[in-house]
């Protein structure tokens, strides 16, 4: 068996391997701001802070042509079955950041119209803590999720709906008192 | 600032009223029973042409309290820049006042959202719906013996996990 030397420009790979790479260079997100988070988001988009700079520009305000949910703000509850709408409407494979202290876990609102955390209802990749975060942080989370997808190494997604995709689920029952 | 001319006119109609006046503005209690009447005359003899607000306060434990709910109407009357405010008391079991959307149309969405957050039924309203609380919602959280944290209904909702999508 005959050794070929590779030239210098030529690197071997996975397949899964180079899918990741390209998927986690091209995210596409679609913003769901609903509270000052959002502001923090649209300057994270606009020149001073740049996420183009990370291959996440193209910001597409349809789900179904987006895979990076950025859910930005509080979520109350007649706008949750808006959000698992919209997540349901985005092709796999696909991706959640939850931003900031009231999407993560209801912030300071913690009161009867606020869902507690939206990872209760919708699969959530990446927590950004702040109130609101900078877009520091958010570019942050964005690294941290190529990071993530880039591990995920699995050309068709088969990996879905694998267990360790599952994240456990906090108490789905509000405590009644 | 309202004009001596019309609380004379309320006190010849429904005998003497409690008006009270404070840092200005006038302010008149009307037992439940005839809160109808008053607000008709003064919309359609006394010209308060425009219904502010429509709101609610409830004095659940407030000390000195008698009564459970206070309904505020928030009048005015644009031609002289009148303004009144008219107040009723209403009590559990079912707090139950007229309507006044036949009086002021804009009064629909206001008596719906005190509808929604306290619980007060407006006899013939045409469409007393919830306004800003999802229709599956069964408390009235504005009420003061509502838990101020651990409830709201959230429960009622499916659960997405990855590979439903």
């Amino acid at each position: 068996m005959a050794i070929v030397e590779l030239p210098d420009n030529v690197q071997v790979t996975k397949l899964d391997e180079l899918v990741g790479w390209c998927r986690s260079y091209s995210l596409w997100p679609m913003p769901f701001a609903t509270a000052c988070c959002g502001i923090e988001l649209m300057s994270t988009g606009a020149s001073r802070t740049d996420i183009s700079r990370f291959g996440a520009e193209v910001f597409r305000f349809s789900p179904r042509q987006s895979d990076l949910l950025i859910v930005a703000g509080r979520v109350v509850m007649k706008m949750l079955p808006v959000v698992q709408r919209i997540w349901q409407q985005m092709l796999e494979p696909k991706w959640c950041i939850s931003m900031g202290a009231c999407c993560s876990t209801g912030g300071v609102f913690d009161t009867y119209s606020v869902v507690q955390g939206l990872d209760r209802f919708v699969p959530v990749d990446i927590y950004v803590p702040g109130c609101p975060p900078r877009p520091e942080q958010l570019i942050q989370s964005i690294l941290d999720l190529q990071a993530k997808i880039q591990q995920e190494n699995k050309m068709f997604g088969q990996d879905c709906d694998a267990p360790s995709r599952q994240r456990p689920k906090r108490a789905l029952i509000e405590k009644i008192y | 600032m309202t004009e001596p001319r019309t609380i004379e006119a309320l006190n010849a109609a429904y005998g003497d009223l409690a008006f009270s006046e404070y840092r200005g503005q006038t302010r008149v209690v009307v037992p439940s029973a005839s809160i109808h009447d008053v607000l008709a005359t003064l919309k359609q003899q006394l010209g308060f042409d425009y219904l502010v607000d429509v709101t609610c306060v409830d004095y659940l434990q407030y000390r000195d309290a008698k009564d459970r709910f206070g309904l505020v109407y928030l009048l005015a009357r644009v031609e002289t820049n009148e303004r009144i405010t008219v107040r009723t008391f209403v009590n559990d079991p079912e707090p139950t006042v007229p309507s006044v959307v036949d009086l002021w149309a804009g009064a629909n969405w206001l008596e719906r959202e005190v509808w929604d957050l306290f619980g007060i039924r407006f006899e013939g309203h045409p469409d007393l719906r919830r306004i800003v609380l999802p229709e599956a919602f069964e408390a009235h959280p504005l009420r003061k013996d509502y838990p101020l944290q651990g409830r709201g209904e959230r429960h009622n909702f499916p659960v997405l996990t990855r590979g439903e999508g």
